[in-house]
């Protein structure tokens, strides 16, 4: 197995060109571990880590753009009052140890239905920037971007450069399951971010299909049906019923886990109670401005 | 993954440790391991190196019951790099081993597989890559068969569903008192249940690993990670065809064992390809691997019917046990054995009937796992006193008190409690203490769900519940238990030095520390070094059964015993008086009557040594009586209780154990530090069983062999304890002592149960609860 350590993104670039065959390494908190357990056995390993402009982030024109070798805990401690869910959802991840290697290029990378990154991403309605040498850059919803267990929509010869995603607009909840209190795969999970200004709710729902996926059913129910202008209560029967459609979007499967009914039930309350904290830190910001 | 070459030899084995602090029996000098450990730094088996040295590797089955129709290692073994590739036919000795003298374990599969991960063929190559590459071009020809995975279906049909040739059941262990049937017909309340107890796994950090070095006489050095080294000798040397001192075993560093190093793993297969290639062969399972390497606790389904009176008087026990042992015999006779004598706990009974069973089955292999049988009663049997609190409109703390045994007391096997048994006083003890202080909520780690944040305070609901457990301290059912000691006194630069040897395996307990307090408390002398375990001093037995305090302390203390007596004999020739009147303390012979120092162990000393070595033995116990059960099978007996406190999500099922409080008595405090830590460990192992620990097995299938789907607990899973040692001396053991290690395992589990009963009101006749039991109305 070919070790390939570029130190320039063009230089990554050229090489995956090269080689469509290699593995992307970012945190290598996934890789590794396949690798280890033989459970694959690329004919290359492509590591990202040296490659500077990937683990940098910058605004502009009121985006961020996020590289996609940024660890989880510099986004929890650089990014986290900017982009809340995916900080909550990146607090979930793994250990400490973990944190400081994961990425979310590389929970891209692996786009395993379970993670933790993807439904905030979802919510939040960001958009990855991807890269090939022969066709420059190429810019996907992140609710196109998943395809299939463990499929993306990257080409052989593409690399992920980074996520696009506009700072919070409003407040944003991410909450999993899972059978332990820290260190834990997602049973199910679920972010909401809300989009007064568009008056519009985003979601993500994870661990409980063939790959994250966003609830539109719900969204459109919550967008309907929220106060925006006057910021009144929602009201109970609202927030069962935006659950209902969150577990209806889902297609949960029996597994080691977790069973579908539970996901199905657990989704239910978690988006429940996501968008009633969510509306509920809306309503009393805008008492804030009064 | 080559790592650098360091000096020739295994170096990274551990020495002997110079005993830190200067702590006697009763003080808590600090662990010599524990900084490396914490620091990374300790050698573990894992670690073993050796110049030159090949790698091993195991090709399992991937089918739990199959024919093999043929091997072909032919193309495995031109693969270059590799040296060695063997089947059952190159096994050298006796093809067969077993740990508890039933050797039905074929060292390699033999025509057939009889679980998941059977070792079928095995090679050596210079490379772990290579090895892993050449066992992928052996090709096995399987027949596959239809598994048998039920056990209650092997009771039902023994002979029709064999996995061995004896049959299907590998003991049957039935209890008889009084009569049953007449104490039915009395009874004025009756409860009933039926549990299920899943497979837990000792889930050890450092997976196992060892190394062979051919040695100059054609035999073998083995570096291995294990719990009993002279056990392992007896079952290496006849597979290797070699005489039992042919063979020299050094305990490598232990990264827990729990129970699953009593059986071997890689020893004989590493043995087999360092004689066959004659250069040293390191073993070393992967994590996925550790998961078949090893036995597990037996899944347990389970029957009970009390009856008692009005007033919460049990009157009978009608009880059904049956542990799932899986394809081979292991330690599966004595775990059946304890669930038996053990089945109904500390309670006095006058009527009982228990009908325990083991059973074969194409099932994971299980065997020892700390708590050993009584675990699974243990869940059981507290289950039940809480229904019959219910039942009886008494309290949970109060039905168990009003049916407690205490010193003098009969179990089910007509054995008498002979040393202090104080329950009704522990559990009076455990109800006093204060209930924990509310959690910040605001700290979402303070809640159910963790930083996960299922919920922000929605649906907590908070629950109590209590558990009581009784267990059997060393080998019970007529063992002859023995460890052995060799103690040596003398004076190096200057200083009197003592050497303790013995064979005990540290695995992570404190052994080591408290075989050096038992020195330093008998022979008056600071300076103490623990030897490397090796077979080159007696047989110590099993760091297991929660014995080596017991057994081994015993035998330091035997061997001290006798040093300190040739000392004072020697002291006293040169002093001019009787030995009788002399004693030593802080390294000075002192006349005792008038307190008056007469000079130092090192002036007595001089150039000579003492040396002696000291057998330890427990009173021996009895096989239980086949028919009734009766008998007094077991030495010792300890007591513990909880009291578990949990936040529930019962919305979500999610739990947050808030708190666990115990009271166990241990008969003399050798080090607080290690008991506590001993105590906290095995609630901690108990609540992994209560809410997560749980090998998924289906068809015969193991389904999450990793850390990633077996859970274990963390650091935010295990609250802080509320802790309560009694100390009521035990006349026959050293100092007084109560083994300590596994009673903690017992109860909290039950505890924590009854716990989210207490806040769920769902019935939980299973473990490890899931969160679909709490939220889903059809769960058990």
């Amino acid at each position: 197995m070919d070790f390939l350590r570029p130190v320039t993104w063009e230089d990554a670039l050229a090489a995956k060109a090269a080689r469509p065959g290699a593995l992307p390494l970012q945190g290598g908190t996934d890789v590794m571990v396949e690798i280890n357990f033989d459970a694959v056995r690329p004919e290359a390993l492509l590591d990202l880590t040296r490659v500077r402009e990937l683990a940098e982030w910058d605004e502009a024109d009121g985006r961020l753009r996020v590289g996609a070798g940024v660890p989880y805990a510099r986004l929890i401690a650089e990014l986290g009052d900017r982009l809340p869910g995916l900080a909550q959802a990146a607090r979930t991840v793994g250990s400490p140890q973990i944190r400081n290697r994961g990425t979310v290029g590389g929970n891209l990378g692996a786009a395993s239905p379970a993670g933790d990154g993807h439904p905030p991403l979802l919510a939040a309605g960001a958009v990855i920037e991807v890269e090939s040498e022969a066709r420059g850059v190429r810019m996907i919803p992140a609710d196109g971007f998943f395809r299939g267990v463990k499929r993306n929509a990257l080409e052989p010869d593409e690399l992920i450069r980074a996520f696009w995603i506009v700072p919070a607009p409003g407040p944003q909840y991410f909450a999993k399951i899972g059978t332990r209190n820290a260190m834990v795969i997602a049973v199910c999970s679920f972010a909401v971010a809300l989009h007064p200004d568009e008056r519009r709710v985003g979601t993500g729902v994870g661990s409980a299909a063939p790959t994250p996926r966003r609830a539109p059913a719900a969204e459109e129910f919550a967008a309907a049906e929220l106060d925006w202008d006057g910021r009144g209560p929602l009201s109970p029967a609202a927030a069962r019923r935006f659950g209902e459609l969150v577990a209806g979007a889902a297609a949960p499967i029996d597994d080691v886990r977790g069973t579908a009914a539970y996901r199905g039930h657990a989704l239910a309350v978690l988006a429940r109670r996501a968008l009633t904290w969510a509306w509920n830190d809306h309503r009393a910001e805008g008492k804030e401005a009064v | 993954m080559a790592t650098p070459a360091k000096t020739p030899g295994p170096v990274r084995i551990p020495g002997g440790v110079a005993a830190p602090g200067r702590g006697g029996i009763g003080e808590s000098p600090l662990r010599p391991d524990g900084t490396l450990k914490v620091a990374g730094e300790f050698a573990y088996a894992s670690d073993l190196w050796m110049d030159g040295m090949l790698w091993g590797a195991t090709l399992r089955s991937p089918h739990p019951r199959a024919l093999i129709r043929s091997i072909d290692i032919g193309p495995a073994l031109a693969l270059p790099g590799v040296l060695a590739v063997l089947t059952h036919e190159d096994v050298p000795g006796r093809k067969m081993f077993g740990i508890d003298h039933t050797e039905d374990q074929p060292v390699l599969a033999i025509d057939q597989v009889r679980h998941q991960g059977e070792p079928v063929a095995l090679v050596a190559a210079d490379h772990p890559e290579t090895a892993r590459r050449a066992m992928s071009l052996i090709a096995v020809d399987y027949a596959v068969l239809d598994p048998i995975t039920d056990p209650r279906a092997v009771i039902a049909d023994p002979e029709g569903l064999k996995v061995q040739d004896r049959g299907g059941i590998t003991r049957y262990q039935p209890v008889r008192v009084g009569d049953v049937d007449a104490a039915k017909a009395a009874a004025e309340v009756v409860v009933s249940g039926e549990y299920e107890v899943g497979i837990q796994d000792q889930a050890f950090l450092g997976p196992e690993s060892g190394l062979a070095v051919p040695s100059d006489d054609g035999g073998i050095d083995l570096y291995v990670s294990t719990q009993w080294l002279h056990n392992d000798l007896k079952q290496i040397a006849p597979c290797l065809g070699l005489s039992e001192d042919q063979v020299h075993l050094t305990l490598a560093g232990v990264g827990g064992a729990f129970g699953g190093r009593e059986d071997l793993s890689m020893q004989i297969h590493a043995g087999m390809l360092a004689l066959r290639t004659g250069r040293p062969v390191k073993m070393s399972y992967n994590r996925y691997e550790s998961f078949f390497g090893h036995v597990h606790r037996h899944p347990a389904w389970m029957r009970y019917e009390y009856g008692a009176t009005g007033d919460g008087r049990l009157v009978y026990a009608d009880v059904e046990i049956i542990l799932d042992g899986g394809a081979y015999t292991s330690s599966t006779m004595n775990v059946v054995g304890n669930a038996a004598s053990l089945g109904v706990g500390p309670y006095e009974i006058p009527n009982i009937r228990i009908d325990a069973y083991g059973v074969y089955t194409n099932n994971p292999p299980c065997g020892a796992m700390r708590g050993f049988g009584a675990v699974q009663a243990c869940f059981a049997y507290e289950s039940m006193m809480d229904r019959l609190a219910a039942a009886c409109g008494l309290g949970r703390i109060e039905v168990r008190r009003r049916n407690a045994v205490s010193q003098g007391s009969r179990l089910a096997t007509g054995q008498v409690i002979e040393s202090p048994a104080p329950l009704a006083e522990m559990l009076a003890r455990l109800e006093a203490m204060p209930m924990p202080a509310e959690p910040d909520r605001s700290d979402l780690r303070n809640l159910p769900g963790g930083v996960s944040q299922s919920t922000r305070g929605e649906g907590v609901v908070r629950g109590v519940g209590y558990g009581v457990g009784l267990k059997n301290i060393c080998f019970s059912e007529g063992f002859d238990d023995l460890s052995t000691a060799r103690v040596r006194l003398e004076v190096i630069g200057g200083e009197a030095s003592v050497l303790v040897h013995t064979a005990a395996a540290e695995v992570g307990q404190g052994l080591v520390t408290v075989q050096a307090q038992v020195a330093r408390t008998e022979l008056g002398v600071q300076k103490v070094t623990i030897a490397p375990a090796d077979d080159r001093v007696g047989d110590a037995g099993s760091s297991s059964a929660s014995r080596q305090s017991y057994m081994t302390g015993g035998a330091v203390k035997r061997a001290c015993e006798a040093v300190r007596a040739e000392l004072l004999a020697r002291a006293g020739r040169r002093f001019g008086c009787p030995a009788g009147e002399l004693g030593v303390a802080d390294g000075k012979i002192v006349r005792l009557a008038a307190g008056a120092v007469l000079g130092t162990v090192e002036d007595v000393l001089g150039d000579g040594a003492i040396e002696e070595t000291r057998e330890f033995h427990h009173r021996p116990t009895a096989r239980m009586d086949p028919v009734t059960g009766q008998g007094r099978s077991h030495t010792q007996l300890a007591l513990c209780v909880h009291r578990a406190v949990v936040d529930v999500d019962v919305e979500l099922g999610l739990v947050k154990v808030v708190e666990l409080a115990a009271v166990q008595d241990v008969g003399k405090i050798l080090n607080r530090l290690s008991l506590e830590g001993q105590i906290h460990g095995g609630s901690a192992q108990g609540l992994g069983l209560a809410v997560m620990e749980e090998i998924v097995v289906s068809g015969g299938l193991v389904r999450n062999p990793s850390f990633t789907d077996y859970l274990i607990p963390t650091i935010l899973d295990m609250p802080p304890m509320r802790l309560d040692i009694l100390e009521n001396p035990d006349p026959e053991a050293p100092y007084g002592l109560r083994g300590a290690g596994e009673p903690p395992t017992l109860s909290s589990t039950p505890a924590i149960v009854a716990a989210i009963r207490d806040a769920t009101g769902r019935p939980l006749t299973r473990v490890p609860v899931r969160p679909e039991h709490i939220t889903l109305p059809e769960a058990p």
